[in-house]
């Protein structure tokens, strides 16, 4: 039914949690915590999007699965590719968007065995919702830069983009210590994955930044961080139209 | 096995993963055992081997992390092949590289025998609040659209000469995500008014009505006895 995943190097993985790593218990309670966060992320996402919910949520749910399949590179030899959490909380808000990071994380565990079934409740809590809502608070705290157009924007998604994925990778930290493997080992795990996460953070932070200062210039009406602001009528000049896409 | 009513193999899947999550570490034959049952489960399902063992791969990554253990953890240390290793740095590697390879093996199983459109079947039978299963459903439903999209875009940067090799040149990608994200978005607003117009009521029909014989839930449990057998035997073991 879904195209094959691009082989190639896709360092955003090390974040799906594998069966295992966290002991039973430890899951169930994250799992437990997964279900009561999605079902208040619903009631909000209703708040938001009234019978628009399902339609709407479900096509950016698909735009998040494809955008992940984009692969953009790292440094020469190595790609990632983008996790979104930042990208879908600017573009439609936390509540719809951790929905939609939900859903593609449990496609992912379905589909490609990405992700352990039991570990689906810790994942979902890393990137669903950690992840996101650092990225969210990041951004509602920088909204006033937000606001003043191009490079406050950027500035403003970089930041809550890299401070997300950090985040989330420090929420992965949290639960191997509660119910992790190892214990004294704990230094090295948070060194390791902070690092790593670290350098996804600025990769993530650079293409959420161009891609919400892309979707900002057509259609600022859609970017859920600028509701409510004042939209200044815009003289453009007429520019030769760019051949980016088809 | 493919002809079991999904929700049956969803839940036997979950359970035994939770089973082999559950065992001790130490219980090593046990963890064998978990493996003769889904080999077990491919002969009858007639799973080919190598879709099984090309799909695995997605684990690596956590491979990493449990040869690191040995290494990083502090305790008692083992002498092998001149390396010192930690005991129970060991242990936890094995610990998180067996039940991670038992886990992933389980869900490819589970993905080999259940298309996903039967899974939403499943999880709607279950009793999965309906918003969740409708935004799932309309998600699977764009997710080839949306992707195919994306690889069209992807086709028309190539073809214009887009070549990034560092970051910094990542910029007509992004632009390209931004235009892949207002294209899916107008698109929801489409489908959600052509949905309004054939009369939509917030809902999505049962999509069968055929009921779970409880032959096959017995059928899929058994399975799932067996696990859970083992996991008593580990316990006892240890």
């Amino acid at each position: 039914m879904v195209a094959e995943r691009s082989k190639g190097v896709a360092v955003s993985i090390a974040m799906h949690m594998s069966d295992g790593l966290i002991n039973a218990p430890t899951s169930g309670v994250f799992w437990a915590i997964a279900v009561i966060g999605l079902a208040v992320s619903f009631y909000k996402a209703r708040q938001d999007l009234t019978d628009r919910t399902a339609p709407m949520a479900g096509l950016v749910a698909a735009f998040v699965f494809a955008v992940q399949m984009i692969n953009f590179p790292i440094l020469p030899g190595a790609s990632g590719h983008l996790l979104g959490g930042a990208l879908v909380a600017i573009l439609v808000g936390p509540w719809v968007g951790s929905i939609c990071i939900a859903l593609v994380l449990a496609v992912q565990a379905l589909l490609f065995a990405d992700g352990g079934l039991t570990a689906l409740g810790t994942n979902i809590i890393n990137m669903a919702f950690i992840g996101l809502f650092v990225s969210w608070g990041v951004a509602v705290a920088l909204r006033r830069l937000a606001q003043r157009g191009g490079v406050g924007l950027a500035a403003t998604a970089f930041l809550a983009a890299f401070i997300g994925v950090v985040g989330a990778s420090l929420g992965f930290v949290l639960e191997y210590a509660i119910g992790g493997a190892g214990v004294t080992s704990l230094g090295t795990v948070f060194s390791l994955m902070v690092g790593l996460h670290a350098l996804i953070g600025i990769g993530e932070g650079i293409i959420t930044a161009l891609t919400v200062g892309a979707v900002a210039a057509i259609r600022p009406d859609l970017v859920y961080l600028l509701r409510g602001a004042p939209q200044d009528l815009q003289l453009r000049g007429a520019r030769q139209p760019e051949g980016s896409s088809s | 096995m493919h002809r079991l009513p999904p929700e049956v193999k969803v839940v036997a899947a979950f359970l035994g993963v939770v089973c082999v999550v559950a065992v001790p570490r130490e219980a090593f034959a046990v963890f064998g055992g978990y493996f003769l049952l889904l080999v077990a489960v491919w002969a009858l399902a007639r799973i080919p081997l190598g879709w099984i063992a090309r799909r695995s791969l997605i684990e690596l990554p956590f491979v990493v992390l449990a040869v690191l253990l040995p290494f990083a953890e502090g305790g008692a240390r083992v002498e092998w092949l001149g390396l010192s290793l930690s005991a129970e740095g060991l242990l936890a590697g094995w610990n998180i590289l067996i039940k991670g390879t038992l886990g992933v093996l389980t869900s490819l199983t589970l993905a080999a025998t259940t298309p996903l459109r039967d899974m939403l079947l499943g999880m709607q039978r279950l009793h999965a609040p309906a918003i969740l299963t409708t935004i799932a459903t309309l998600m699977l439903r764009y997710i080839d659209v949306i992707a195919g999209e994306a690889r069209r875009m992807r086709l028309a940067r190539i073809s214009r000469g887009h070549d990034p090799r560092f970051l910094w040149q990542a910029g007509a990608t992004a632009r390209g995500v931004g235009a892949l994200f207002l294209r899916s978005y107008e698109r929801g607003e489409r489908v959600h008014l052509a949905m309004l117009s054939r009369g939509w009521t917030g809902a999505m029909p049962q999509l069968s009505d055929a009921r779970t014989a409880p032959r096959d839930w017995i059928y899929g449990l058994t399975f799932v006895a067996a696990a859970l057998l083992l996991t008593v035997t580990g316990f006892v073991m240890t």
